[in-house]
């Protein structure tokens, strides 16, 4: 099947350095610390932050820093078959373990010792990215409930079909059977804290394709920072500033 | 969720800060260098499919079993293949019994990626009738001991251990090709899996604040260290997998940087495991083979000739038992026919025969019984006869030497005339 046509274009009508449509919206939960939807094309992901809070289970209390917990499950809805096991499913175990480390590496958990911070991520549209989306989500959410943190984090996927490197690929592409590369930065400091790939790639072409996600996560890390300060700007009409 | 788990690790202060400071002078508590893998040790089990990997003090198993199931709908001609892993709670305090916690769901995720996506097993071999039964494979991946770096032990067993499975080879028939006849392995020799390459696992940690990276993280290392890097590689130059979920963020130098000693790191280990599962072969072989022992003065002849004929012999250790068969038959067809040709050397050579005669009647038993199950002769076959026929020469020549020491100058110089009369039969002969 052809995924970039001799033109260049994708599926989808895309450039293969295109990023689909982002869309952000915070406060989405209003009983929630913080929270927010974001939108890559036709993936949509809220997520949900409680915390810092007491925490629930003694046993787990980390005394000198805060304990990061994430849940990560996908509505039933999301996909095109309807999902009979939305949570506790292998993938969606690996998946909650890896946002939670990479959230635990921006956040200041030093600041808020024996307290804990609940990040709850749920997928309500799934065409691609999910795990990107989310954790752009979880960035946001974060930041609107204000709790700390050393940088953002943002994170975009990238693949190789038709020997053309494409960013922010959707579901079709995805499930191609071509490589899949998700890379999670810190955009001020420029360093990478998320990265898996599948299938093979010789090792060239993945420095490419990594260097190519890794632009598609800056570009994300501009959009969020506009958000958040028109976030912000809302907020300060709104005390009157 | 639980990632404190109860009873796990806990380190003081002095501790952790030893470790990351003989890491500042490149020393590793251990004693390796930052880049040095530890031992490796793979050793297999009696059944064909079932490996043990000793990566210093991390001990993990690998067992492989078949089955015959129905196909996805959606891929109707490919098999199958799943990975469970089994922390075990005797490995480590930490580990709970029950259902996998998140490190055993992650450890068996990155192995399945490196198998699954980058389709090191070939699943479309292991269909048997398309759309109604295809083989599923499944690897148990069972952890005893905890001593760090659990991920790249697993991944290393579940290689050495899908190299050896075997599984029972299968024929349909019938009239309307739908009838399935499982050989059993007595019958019919079992099949190997088909493996395109070797998706080899090299782990990474992070540790300090200055990243200093180090590989093959011991258990002390691994609570030290503020990050971990998986890199599943294999010879021809290809990333199968990465995996580095969250944790310290490092230069994306670093990261190729990282990549290409693990290609290095990747070349030693699958050349190692290699070695491991050829040498299994060969022992796997020589099991087939059911060898009657000779007397003891011949039996230092024999295990020479023993080694000569495993170097001939590769995994096709049918080969060699079409060998011994087609010997023996010359050898008794000799025996007889050797009076007639040679009136001189009458005497020696049949007593010599003789005596040889009653060693191998009952490898001869033997080996009718196997030779039934005796598919197509490869080369090898032609020039392991002649080494084997030379073998039983020199066997039936040293019988005969031992029987003349009693008699005359004349009979000690017969045994030239028996070699060279048995070449010549053999050059006839073949």
């Amino acid at each position: 099947m052809e995924y970039v046509s001799p033109e260049g274009l994708r599926l989808d009508g895309r450039r293969p350095m295109e990023m689909r449509q982002l869309r952000a919206e915070l406060g989405a939960v209003s009983r929630a610390d913080g929270s927010a939807v974001f939108e890559m094309g036709n993936t949509k992901v809220i997520a949900a932050v409680y915390g810092p809070r007491e925490v629930q289970n003694r046993s787990q209390q980390i005394n000198d820093k805060a304990l990061i917990r994430c849940e990560y499950t996908m509505a039933n809805f999301s996909t095109g078959d309807r999902l009979r096991r939305p949570k506790g499913d292998r993938r969606s175990t690996e998946i909650s373990l890896v946002i939670r480390q990479t959230m635990e590496a921006c956040i200041m958990t030093h600041l808020m010792p024996r307290s804990q911070i609940d990040i709850f991520v749920q997928v309500l549209q799934a065409d691609g990215g999910t795990r990107s989306a989310c954790i752009n989500a979880a960035t946001l959410a974060l930041a609107d409930a204000g709790i700390p943190m050393c940088d953002l984090v943002t994170s975009c996927s990238a693949g190789y079909l038709n020997s053309t490197p494409l960013l922010d690929l959707n579901y079709v592409e995805d499930s191609a059977g071509g490589p899949d590369v998700t890379v999670g930065i810190l955009p001020k400091l420029d360093k990478v804290t998320l990265l898996q790939m599948d299938a093979k790639l010789p090792m060239d072409i993945f420095e490419n394709v990594m260097q190519l996600a890794t632009e598609g996560c800056k570009a994300v890390a501009n959009y969020i920072r506009e958000v958040l300060l028109e976030n912000t700007k809302q907020l300060e009409n709104r005390r009157g500033v | 969720m639980e990632q404190r788990l109860a009873n796990s690790l806990i380190m003081t202060v002095n501790e952790k800060k030893f470790i990351e400071n003989a890491l500042v002078s490149d020393i590793r508590v251990d004693g390796r260098r930052p880049f040095d893998y530890r031992n490796l040790t793979i050793r297999f089990g009696s059944e064909d499919g079932s490996s043990e990997v000793q990566l210093g003090k991390t001990q993990v198993l690998a067992f492989v079993t078949g089955q015959l199931v129905q196909p996805y709908r959606d891929r109707p001609n490919e098999g199958s293949f799943a990975i469970y892993t089994e922390f075990s709670p005797m490995a480590d305090p930490s580990f709970e019994p029950g259902r996998p916690g998140d490190s055993a769901i992650e450890l068996g995720r990155i192995v399945d990626r490196g198998l699954r996506e980058s389709r090191a097993v070939d699943t479309e071999s292991l269909c048997v009738i398309a759309g109604k039964l295809v083989w599923s494979i499944r690897i148990d991946l069972h952890i005893i001991d905890n001593g760090g770096n659990l991920v790249d032990a697993a991944n290393i067993a579940a290689l050495a251990a899908l190299s050896t499975f075997r599984r029972p080879e299968c024929t349909v028939g019938g009239e309307d090709g739908q009838e399935l006849t499982i050989h059993p392995p007595d019958v019919r020799e079992p099949l190997p899996l088909i493996l395109h390459h070797f998706p080899v696992a090299v782990t990474f940690g992070f540790i300090g604040k200055e990243n200093i990276v180090v590989i093959d993280p011991t258990h002390y290392e691994e609570e030290v260290m503020g990050g971990s890097l998986t890199a599943t590689l294999n010879t021809n130059g290809d990333v199968c997998a990465i995996q580095k979920a969250g944790g310290d963020g490092v230069l994306q130098s670093v990261i190729m940087q990282c990549l290409r000693i693990a290609s290095v790191k990747a070349g030693d280990i699958t050349s190692k495991i290699k070695n491991a599962v050829e040498s299994y072969n060969t022992q796997r072989s020589l099991r087939k083979i059911k060898r009657h022992n000779p007397s003891p003065a011949v039996s230092n002849v024999a295990k020479h000739h023993t080694e000569r004929l495993v170097l001939g012999a590769n995994e096709f250790n049918v080969g060699s038992q079409s060998n011994e068969h087609d010997t023996m038959n010359e050898i008794s067809s000799t025996a007889n026919g050797f009076s007639n040709r040679d009136p001189n050397s009458q005497s020696v050579d049949t007593d010599a025969l003789r005596a040889s005669q009653p060693s191998c009647a009952t490898p001869l038993d033997k080996l009718n019984e196997e030779s039934t199950q005796v598919n197509p002769e490869t080369k090898s076959t032609q020039q392991s006869s002649d080494m084997n026929s030379s073998a039983s020469t020199h066997e039936a020549t040293d019988i005969g030497l031992q029987e003349n020491q009693s008699n005359t100058l004349k009979d000690a110089v017969k045994p030239k005339h028996k070699r060279r009369k048995k070449s010549t039969s053999n050059v006839n002969a073949s």
